[in-house]
């Protein structure tokens, strides 16, 4: 007897026209979904409390309880924004600049020096600006270099910049050993050279180095969108011979870009060290140079998603420890592995965003049943968001023409 | 089919709303204690205290606050002033690090105690600041006794014929190894109480040191073990936190003796005894005075009599005889017959710096003729400069938190024991 030929089970298409709603709530449901399942391991595994719903008041009061967790929350996600909108422009050139971690080091490092060396020596206010100018150097110099050899060279900038930030933390190691020899490896805040501050409270102390990414975020933004560098370097990501063909000196725009990249990462090596805590760790930099990257790629470069972005990692790492605390966890693993199940639920997202499952027509039946008011809604909101921008647009037009 | 759709809102509503409310009530009445953990329960040392906290919170009826994974930055501080926002009466820190940033937060919530393990200022630059306290216990002692067990291990092995060529000297002497993680006062008090313990049983021993320059690194910890049994160490100890010395005997057969508590679950052939920080006591002692609302020892060392110092099970394989000579010798320390660092148990060489002040070997140290320690000026303050003699009676006065203060700070390099390398 033949072998009846098959169906397969399901095959995979790419997704033309989807709609802005189900873009979101693709996402959203597949964040639920990670909490959900971190919520049933913790609930599951807790020595002390077994509240389902505990988990995600936890989640939520260890950002937002006191102005002070409050406050750390809003820092973090700053700093993460901060070293997110530094690796865009290095990404976007298609530069894999894996030395985020190693460029905010050595800012670290330098903002220390300086503190270290001139402080007391000369006044604070004359600190701040030798401060900001060392940190934001050692953090070109150090993204400059790989950018010196992919460009003259072609090395490989992602092995280049990694190995960096080795080089980065055995310094600082090495600093710290020189400045306190007999200690071990730990270094008190030092006493001179603190940024200044709008008084001791959580919003006095993290008011301005939360603020700085902001605008650096903004001024990025506008960099990228709008002027001549920005677009040049898209081009070179695109394709560099293109960019050679149009004149575009791809060296240049390699090196410029690098610099602007490491620049800025050094700035996040000042705030941590300048002001929020006046002394260098081999473990400053909270490992953002990588966390980094995963929220600049699934922001698609775009500075609004990444603010939410940022401070959705940031809820995460934060809520989890609050969790930790609350659940009587004492070992770290198991909030590393539901973290880690968030964030692999939010990237496994874009592929749902990018493609859509065909199921064998008789199983198909079925999931179009079940997707039918998801998809109903996502249209629903679709349309009404389609209708008041219509609206908004055809009430501007006689205003316009009024002025006319 | 829009009515399934209403019914997913809802429930999402319903979490919400559930969550937000949880939030509110995570609050309990009782009262609370918290602990700040440079690591979580997989590094031994934390544990360590992990264990202890719990058990005293327990004991005495309050609820433990345990924040882990707390680095030695800002971030120790902003942890230690949440643990106080939440309304914990104590606060604990587990780190060397943690000292700086734990006074800061002392400084700003003056109705909080707060106690800081290993740290050296309260009594020197933290004076004034009558919520800040340090804690550190006679831990050299348990050390020593550690190094008893290990010498009778020797004993037995070499009577069985289990000593090698390659585990002696070219004076015939045997080779022991010890993995340490700073080139620090804490460690070399450490590793010599516990060669001096092993010297008590086998006057014949010497000792090759390496260190990590980490706390924490069962990479660098593990080859550290791999090279000083190479090098023919014949039974090896460690003080750094992780698996990785434990672990490379076990796969060697080299005896070994932990810390911090027993490893005989994962080494079961090649532990032989741990030594620990039992900080129970300290912690029960720490709670009950200030829920009394009594004011408790600015400085403070655990001894064996108040049960801080403790020896952990002994492996299957200690020589025999161990327990009871143990005991005898435990007895000797508690009466104070028995000095660990009694001057006449050791040589020091004292070496004077170059023109340049380099490569001097035990300065601030005076000895007799015999190379014996006549009088040592030690830093007690925290300065990292020799300010204070500590040798009287014939012994080296250690970790006296009376006169001078609980850490350590037996830091001299005494005869016998060589290190491979120095990592601060």
């Amino acid at each position: 007897m033949a072998r009846e030929h098959k169906e397969p089970l399901f095959h995979i298409v790419k997704r033309m026209n989807m709609g802005g709603t189900s873009k979101v709530a693709i996402r959203i449901v597949s964040i639920l979904i990670g909490l959900i399942i971190g919520a049933i391991f913790v609930v599951a595994l807790s020595p002390t409390s077994h509240n389902f719903f505990g988990f995600f008041g936890s989640m939520v009061s260890g950002i937002s309880s006191t102005p002070r967790r409050l406050w750390l929350f809003l820092l973090e996600g700053s700093l993460l924004l901060g070293v997110s909108i530094a690796l865009v422009p290095a990404f976007k050139m298609k530069f894999w600049n894996l030395g985020g971690n190693g460029q905010i080091l050595v800012g670290c490092l330098a903002t220390c020096a300086v503190m270290f060396y001139l402080g007391g020596k000369l006044p604070d206010p004359a600190l701040w600006p030798i401060m900001l100018v060392a940190s934001v150097l050692a953090g070109a110099i150090w993204a400059l270099i790989p950018a010196l050899f992919k460009a003259f060279f072609k090395t490989n900038e992602s092995l280049f910049t990694l190995m960096l930030n080795y080089i980065a933390a055995i310094l600082i190691g090495y600093f710290i050993s020189l400045w306190y020899p007999t200690g071990t490896g730990s270094m008190s805040p030092l006493p001179h050279g603190a940024l200044p501050t709008l008084g001791n409270t959580p919003f006095g102390k993290y008011f301005l180095p939360t603020i700085i990414f902001f605008i650096v975020a903004i001024a990025i933004y506008f960099y990228l969108r709008f002027s001549k560098h920005g677009y040049e370097l898209s081009v070179v990501g695109e394709s560099e011979n293109t960019a050679r063909y149009i004149g575009i000196n791809v060296k240049v725009v390699t090196i410029r870009t690098m610099i602007l990249s490491g620049a800025l990462c050094g700035l996040v090596g000042f705030i941590l060290s300048g002001a929020v805590h006046q002394m260098m760790s081999v473990n400053m930099d909270s490992n953002m140079g990588f966390t980094g990257i995963m929220v600049a790629w699934l922001s698609h470069f775009n500075p609004a998603v990444m603010i939410l972005i940022a401070y959705f990692v940031t809820f995460v790492t934060r809520g989890m420890s609050q969790v930790n605390t609350d659940f009587g966890f004492t070992d770290e693993k198991l909030s590393s592995v539901i973290s880690g199940i968030i964030f692999f639920l939010l990237i496994a997202s874009e592929f749902f965003v990018s493609y859509r499952i065909v199921w064998r027509a008789d199983i198909q039946k079925v999931m179009d049943k079940i997707a039918y008011p998801f998809v109903k809604a996502c249209d629903s909101t679709d349309s009404l968001i389609k209708t008041i921008k219509v609206k908004l647009t055809t009430k501007k037009q006689p205003a316009k023409k009024e002025a006319e | 089919m829009k009515k399934g759709f209403k019914g997913i809102v809802l429930a999402a509503m319903t979490v919400a709303s559930v969550a937000a409310l949880a939030a509110c009530g995570t609050s309990s009445s009782g009262d609370k204690f918290g602990l700040i953990a440079l690591h979580d329960e997989s590094s031994t040392y934390d544990a360590n205290f992990i264990k202890g906290f719990k058990a005293a919170c327990e004991a005495k009826k309050v609820e433990a606050k345990i924040v882990t994974g707390i680095p030695e930055t800002n971030k120790c501080y902003e942890a230690a002033a949440d643990l106080a926002d939440q309304g914990c009466k104590g606060v604990f820190a587990d780190s060397f690090g943690h000292e700086a940033h734990i006074a800061k937060a002392a400084s700003e919530f003056a109705d909080v105690q707060f106690s800081h393990a290993t740290g050296t200022s309260s009594k020197y630059a933290n004076k004034d600041q009558a919520n800040f306290h340090n804690a550190f216990a006679s831990i050299y002692e348990g050390r020593y006794l550690a190094g008893v067990v290990a010498g009778l291990k020797l004993q037995e092995m070499e009577a069985a014929g289990k000593i090698e060529a390659k585990n002696k000297d070219a004076n015939g002497n045997i080779k022991l190894g010890y993995i340490g993680a700073y080139t620090y006062a804490e460690v070399i008090s450490g590793y010599t109480s516990w060669y001096l313990g092993v010297k008590s049983i086998m006057p014949n021993v010497v000792m090759d040191v390496t260190f990590t320059g980490s706390w924490y690194d069962e990479v660098a910890e593990g080859n550290g073990a791999n090279t000083l049994i190479d090098g023919g160490a014949a039974l090896i100890s460690q003080h750094a936190d992780s698996m990785g010395a434990p672990s490379a005997c076990e796969a060697k057969n080299v005896p070994n003796v932990s810390y911090n508590g027993s490893t005989a679950a994962k080494c079961p052939n090649t532990y032989l005894v741990s030594s620990r920080i039992n900080w129970q006591p300290y912690f029960e002692m720490m709670i009950e005075k200030t829920l009394a609302g009594e004011s408790y020892a600015k400085d403070y060392c655990g001894t064996i009599e108040t049960g801080s110092v403790e020896l952990a099970e002994y492996g299957k394989n200690v020589a025999a005889g161990t327990a009871e000579k143990i005991d005898e010798v435990k007895a000797n320390l508690k009466s104070g017959k028995l000095h660990v660092f009694d001057t006449s148990k050791f040589t020091v060489t004292v070496v004077a710096p170059d023109a340049d002040g380099n490569n001097g070997k035990n300065a601030g140290a005076t000895v007799d003729a015999d190379g014996h320690l006549t009088a040592y000026l030690a830093d007690v303050d925290g300065d990292y400069k020799g300010d204070t003699n500590v040798v009287s009676n014939g012994y080296f006065d250690e970790s006296n938190a009376e006169k001078y203060r609980s850490a350590p700070y037996f830091d001299l390099q005494i005869d016998g024991i060589n290190l491979l390398n120095v990592k601060f």
